[in-house]
């Protein structure tokens, strides 16, 4: 009871990783830059690498949760999508944005608003091409059979995350007001409506690899989307202690974002008790891996260690600083990639008809981009505690400081080895599994 | 138990009631009465300033308000820190500036457009920050001290 527009999905989830492995090879330029080999200074300074790790982040993840919907939401509303041929022209509208976006970056064509630097034209294509995806979507879920929480859910996700690209368009002489509504994009996606688009997937993960019925997962759904708003809207003023705004989001960001975690905990409790409440035990482990990997490290990585650094009394002494970058790695590794990671895992062997399950490249792809991500996150963090230290407490020069922390960028490019490593045995893997076929989405039940 | 029916309930009415106070909250704060940025002192100059910021990416290597990236100086109190001088030769420089060694892109500014850029960062070191002002610049600090 498959469908054949399902293997549209392959394609995004294979631009995915391309665009992945680029974000990588600008990663390491930064690393690089950062213990004094700055040889590509000339074509690619800094700014410039960290544009394109930053925005090809964004591509990337959106390719992948565009193609977790494209394959979700034919199984939940059990119909074909609308059309295939606006889904590929839709893949190939997005790549080349990004590609001519990326391009531009190195070109000091940009708009210098931190990951929002994609230049005006641009969003203008950027908005067009999630109004077709959308379209997509939305039609045939309209159009389908059924209309299930999980691919609600996911809609809902998507259509936010792209209603909140648009106060990121908006332009302020203030420097302030600038910051304000750029907050409305990038704390409301991640620390909002993007936990609904992963809440969705992770929950038909669930259903399918687990067995445990639909209507006890789905209502944890919603109480899992449900403590996400109830303390991520009010929590983006932990963004606003201080940026010139009023002390009012002191109060009221310190307090709800110290919540926000307990959405991710919810998602960590939820993950591991379906699992163990499971009765069929799907035999796709690896999937398995991706999938409570993704709720556990998203809880470390978005709730703990932002935790650390949400009340306004640490945040005075640490914003802006390395303990930022730090909290971004494992966060977005853990929630956003990961999860993208866990559907293509899934998703792949059904679609191409080449069972792989359980092999040793699959595994070590886990392991290895696990434990590299988890020393990176250790080696920024030390960074970030001791710049703090050094800097804000000790009142030394910024310039000093660095050198002083230099020698933790050699342990994060060791790290970082490890991790791409791992990634490329992910890689390998999918490779390995061939294209789809119609015969293999046919054959599955 | 908590039914499906009820949780849904939970999810849209906290939804919609943290999504009011939120627009609220916005609409408070950024009344004129709670300005905190000397919005009567944003003038042509700091306005251009901000778009040379903006076109060339500063906020790729540098933070300001303590937001951008962490490999440059933070910025938001350079005018105390520096002095008008010295960051203009900074800006006007035709070759990368790197006392310490680690680079800066060479932007070789005109005198016009480094003024309007040390206007941009005078009006931003004027900013109200909730106290975050005596932490960001260890240097900018002891002026405050003393
Ligand atoms: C490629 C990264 C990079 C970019 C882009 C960049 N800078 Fe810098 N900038 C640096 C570095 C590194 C230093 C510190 C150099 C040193 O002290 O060795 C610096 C120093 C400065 C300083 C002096 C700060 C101090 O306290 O000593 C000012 C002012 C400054 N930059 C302004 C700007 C402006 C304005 C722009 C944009 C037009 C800009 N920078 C773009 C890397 C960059
Ligand atoms: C998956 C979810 C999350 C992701 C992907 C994420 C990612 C990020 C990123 C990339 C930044 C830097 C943003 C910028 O400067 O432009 C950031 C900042 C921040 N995050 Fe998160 N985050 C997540 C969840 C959380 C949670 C749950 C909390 C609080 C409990 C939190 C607290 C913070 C704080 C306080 C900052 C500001 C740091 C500063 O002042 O420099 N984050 N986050
Ligand atoms: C080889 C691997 C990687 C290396 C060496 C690397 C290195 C870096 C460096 C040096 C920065 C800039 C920090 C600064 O401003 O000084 C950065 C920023 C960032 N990277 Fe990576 N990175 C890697 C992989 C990743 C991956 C896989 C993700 C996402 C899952 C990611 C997400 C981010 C984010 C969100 C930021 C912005 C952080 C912030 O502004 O606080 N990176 N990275
Ligand atoms: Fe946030």
């Amino acid at each position: 009871m498959k469908y054949k527009s399902q293997k549209v999905a392959y394609w995004f989830f294979a631009l995915s990783l391309l665009l992945l492995t680029l974000q990588i090879v600008y990663g390491f330029v930064m690393g690089f830059a950062r213990v004094g080999m700055d040889g590509l200074h000339e074509f690619v300074p800094f700014n410039t690498a960290r544009a394109v790790h930053t925005n090809l982040l964004v591509v990337w993840l959106l390719s992948g949760f565009m193609g977790a919907a494209y394959y979700i939401i034919p199984e939940e509303a059990q119909r074909e999508l609308v059309s295939v041929k606006l889904a590929y022209v839709q893949l190939i509208t997005l790549a080349l944005v990004g590609v001519v976006a990326i391009i531009g970056f190195h070109f000091n064509i940009w708009e210098g608003r931190k990951f929002l630097e994609i230049p005006r034209p641009l969003d203008y294509l950027v908005v067009i091409n999630v109004l077709l995806f959308l379209g997509i979507i939305l039609v045939t879920l309209f159009k389908g059979k059924r209309r299930t929480t999980t691919a609600l859910v996911l809609s809902m996700g998507l259509f936010f995350a792209a209603l909140l690209y648009l106060p990121g368009m908006i332009t302020f002489d203030s420097q302030t007001m600038d910051s304000f509504f750029r907050w409305w994009v990038v704390h409301l996606w991640v620390e909002g409506v993007w936990e609904l688009i992963m809440g969705g997937i992770l929950s038909f993960l669930l259903i399918k690899l687990t067995g445990v019925d639909r209507e006890v997962i789905e209502k944890w759904l919603y109480v899992i989307v449900g403590l996400t708003f109830l303390s991520g809207v009010l929590g983006t003023g932990h963004h606003y202690y201080y940026i010139g705004v009023n002390k009012i989001w002191i109060i009221v960001g310190g307090i709800f974002s110290a919540l926000e975690p307990l959405a991710f905990l919810a998602m960590a409790l939820f993950a591991v008790n379906m699992y163990r409440k499971g009765e069929k035990k799907h035999p796709n482990k690896l999937a398995l891996y991706w999938t409570l990997g993704a709720a556990i490290v998203s809880f470390v990585g978005a709730g703990l260690l932002g935790f650390a650094h949400t009340l306004p009394q640490t945040n005075i002494y640490t914003h802006g600083t390395l303990v930022t970058a730090m909290h971004g790695h494992l966060a977005f590794w853990g929630a956003y990639a990961m999860i993208v990671f866990a559907i293509i895992s899934y998703s792949l062997p059904n679609m191409t008809g080449r069972k792989l399950y359980e092999s040793a490249i699959g595994r070590a792809a886990f392991w290895l981009s696990n434990i590299g991500m988890v020393g990176m996150t250790v080696a920024f963090g030390v960074a970030g505690v001791v710049q703090v230290y050094m800097e804000r407490k000790l009142k030394m020069n910024f310039m000093e400081v660095q050198q002083e922390i230099e020698i933790h960028f050699i342990v994060l490019i060791i790290c970082a080895t490890i991790f791409a490593t791992g990634i490329t045995l992910f890689i390998i893997d999918f490779i390995k599994h061939g294209t789809p076929t119609d015969e293999a989405l046919e054959s599955n039940n | 138990m908590l039914s499906k029916k009820q949780a849904r309930a939970f999810f849209l009415i906290g939804t919609l009631v943290t999504f009011l106070v939120f627009i609220g909250l916005t609409v408070y704060s950024l009344s004129e009465g709670n300005d905190q940025t000397n919005k009567e002192n944003l003038t042509a100059e700091v306005v251009r300033g901000k778009e040379i910021w903006e076109s060339n990416n500063c906020m790729g290597c540098h933070t300001i308000l303590g937001e951008g990236a962490y490999y440059a100086p933070e910025l938001t109190k350079v005018i105390d820190r520096r002095g008008e001088g010295y960051i203009k030769a900074i800006l006007m420089s035709p070759v990368p500036w790197q006392p310490n060694g680690r680079k800066m892109v060479a932007y070789g500014m005109t005198e016009a457009e480094a003024t309007d850029v040390i206007s941009f960062f005078k009006w931003i070191g004027e900013i109200d920050l909730n106290g975050f002002e005596r932490i960001v610049s260890p240097l900018a600090k002891d002026r405050f001290n003393n």
